[in-house]
């Protein structure tokens, strides 16, 4: 059933791609192929493979149960969050709890885990930072 | 001759205590990342990649480092095929097989000194193979015009399926992926932008090596957490590694294999599509059914057992560098991320690279030797060492992973913006290894795509757009029909490869070498 999923999404994908690419607008500087001849090319392999998957599926894959994925969901907002707040906080404390949260999630202790997390982020700023003079986000604490 | 005098200069740009320096450190990382089930060479390369910029590292320091990277995992995955029976990378699982019985017989330390020896042989000749076999295949290439190379390009993503994959589809649906997100950006020949939807990053394109350590490394942090493997996989204190040194009539029993598994082991490498998992496993089953017809001792604890895939991962991925840097077309994982490091740097690989830029490719060459000796030496006395790395527990490894990722991206473009892609080619690349949809054909797709359709449009506007320009000449016709072959050649034979060789992997093993 996944399969058959994954290659109606495909489809749909490669339908879309083409659109796009016919959308694409041509400039009046053109060799004779043109912007959109490869692309199109694509969405028809895109497509064919995409209806050989839905119509020959595999085996489904053990999907994970409903916890585990919003797992998976809470590890991307996280990180979504942390790609937002970098900037903003600093690299040494978005990492603390980037790190504290991914360590504390995969199974230590609360208190390890910001142990963990802190001695991660501290670790990566003085080698990377300190050491190899790499440019970390800074914040207003000046780190 | 040529050669030699060739690879003198290279030993003479790789000897400066900088490259020594770098060498040393890709080999003992590469050895922990090949070592530490969930990292692997493709990965463990991939995350260092962005450092290597970062640090501004020029182009031959930065292929010295990353190489010695790739050669250190290919030494280290047999650690904990050994010790726990669990593969540290995927081209180490034969390893299994032999290595883990002996280790239980008590002659772990033997198995892993024996193992280093074969990994040590296999290398070191599959590096003089790249040094004669690469300049013979450059003159081919040299051959080449828009048309062949389009042709070549189309044969590389055909056969990178290759006979160990699960599905044809698959394959071809991840190559189309990736040939299309090469597509997103302003069009290198008339300027128009294509697939940006206004989204003035995207005009660029996309950074490849966003993609590479989005799909790479956080989609491995994604797997852990499913299955939350949080702990480390298996004590490796509790077995005893006991006589470090094979005695003589072990290696004496065991050098026919070797000599035999780095052949072997070396042309799966440069064959398109399959890199150092299937030198391995050729090599292991050739092995077994030429010295233990009855099947008696290969699978106990048989030394050849371990001596041979070993020797043939090491060679394959020597091998695997040949197409690599004369064609630049890779065959397998690592080697693509390797070309996307060259490709950043501005460098063109292919064969005018040995004409352009000799002191890159000689200087590399011989950093492959000096690394090799270096990972000899590691891997032999210091194995304690790397086995007590063994017991780092993914919980704290893991975010070190992801962290590390968000590190290196951040420091090439400063930018949010492309952290939130490398998390959403992070979830992509989990949901299509759980689809176990192959995912170096993405990643050779978003390297390979723009220079794909430049030799089309080139061969066509050559031959005032006339299509069958592409399959005019005898060159581009053999290797149409290569491609074609080793499209469905596998839809026939590959079955039983596959099944035979996806036995005794994990679920998620859509990461190979």
């Amino acid at each position: 059933m996944s399969d058959r999923i994954f290659g109606a999404v495909g489809v749909l994908l490669a339908i879309g791609f083409a659109f796009a690419a016919l959308a694409i607008e041509e400039s009046f500087l053109s060799d004779a192929v043109g912007p959109k001849a490869f692309p199109l090319i694509i969405a028809a392999i895109l497509g064919l493979s995409s209806a050989v998957i839905a119509l020959k599926p595999d085996a489904a894959p053990e999907w994970p149960s409903l916890p585990r994925l919003a797992e998976i969901l809470a590890a991307v907002v996280v990180m979504v969050l942390y790609a937002q707040f970098l900037p903003v906080v600093g690299f040494v404390i978005a990492t603390a709890f980037a790190a504290t949260y991914l360590t504390w999630r995969l199974g230590s202790g609360l208190i390890a885990s910001v142990v963990t997390g802190v001695g991660t982020s501290l670790g990566i700023y003085v080698i990377f930072h300190l050491v190899l003079g790499l440019s970390l986000a800074r914040g207003p604490l000046g780190f | 001759m040529d050669t030699l005098a060739s690879l003198a200069d290279g030993f003479a740009i790789a000897l400066t205590w900088q490259n020594l320096a770098l060498a040393l450190l890709g080999c003992f990382l590469g050895t922990i990342m090949g070592a530490l089930p969930g990292l692997g060479p493709s990965n463990g390369v991939a995350i260092l990649i962005p450092l290597a910029f970062t640090l501004g590292l020029g182009a031959t320091p930065s292929l010295i480092l990353l190489t010695s990277v790739y050669y250190g995992a290919m030494y280290g995955g047999r650690i904990s095929s050994i010790l726990l029976n669990i593969p540290g990378d995927e081209p180490a699982m034969m390893t299994c097989l032999d290595g883990h019985p002996m280790a239980q017989k008590g002659m772990a330390g033997q198995a892993l000194s024996l193992s280093g020896i074969a990994s040590f042989v296999g290398a070191f000749f599959a590096t003089w193979g790249l040094i004669f076999l690469a300049p013979q295949l450059v003159k081919i290439a040299l051959l080449f015009g828009p048309a062949e190379y389009f042709a070549l390009f189309a044969l590389a993503f055909m056969t990178l399926g290759g006979v160990s994959s699960t599905n044809q589809a698959k394959s071809a649906f991840a190559a189309a992926l990736g040939l299309g997100l090469a597509m997103i950006g302003v069009d290198t020949q008339t300027g128009v932008p294509r697939f940006t939807f206004g989204e003035v990053h995207l005009y660029d394109g996309l950074d490849f090596l966003v993609a590479i350590v989005g799909l790479f490394a956080l989609s491995e942090v994604f797997i852990f957490l499913e299955h939350r493997h949080g702990n480390a996989s298996g004590d490796a204190a509790k077995v005893k590694v006991g006589r470090l040194t094979p005695p003589m009539s072990m290696l004496k029993e065991t050098t026919p294999t070797m000599a035999r598994s780095t052949v072997l082991g070396f042309i799966a490498g440069v064959l398109p599509g399959a890199g150092a998992s299937l030198g391995s496993f050729i090599s292991y089953s050739m092995e077994k059914r030429l010295v233990d017809q009855n099947g008696k001792t290969f699978g106990k604890g048989d030394p050849r057992g371990v001596a041979a895939p070993e020797a043939g991962n090491n060679a394959a991925a020597g091998g695997a560098l040949v197409p690599m840097l004369a064609l630049g077309v890779p065959g397998s994982g690592t080697t693509a991320v390797l070309l996307a490091v060259l490709l950043s740097l501005n460098i063109t690989p292919g064969p005018l690279l040995f004409t352009q830029n000799p002191d890159v490719v000689w200087g590399l060459i011989a950093a492959l030797f000096i690394a090799n000796f270096m990972l000899l030496a590691m891997n032999i006395p210091m194995v304690g060492l790397f086995t007590r790395v063994l017991m780092v527990p993914p919980r704290i490894l893991m975010p070190i992973v992801a962290m590390v990722s968000f590190v290196g991206i951040y420091g090439i473009s400063g930018s949010s913006f492309d952290l939130l892609v490398m998390i959403g080619f992070g979830v992509m690349g989990w949901v299509l290894r759980k689809l176990d949809v192959p995912l170096v054909p993405i990643i050779l797709g978003t390297l390979l795509g723009n220079s794909m359709e430049n030799n089309l449009r080139r061969a066509i506007t050559i031959d005032n757009g006339d299509w069958f320009t592409l399959i005019d000449s005898p060159l581009s016709l053999v290797l149409w029909a290569i491609a074609i072959i080793g499209f469905v050649l596998p839809l026939i034979v590959g079955r039983k490869v596959k099944a035979q060789m996806h036995q005794n992997r994990d679920e998620e093993g859509a990461i190979s070498d």
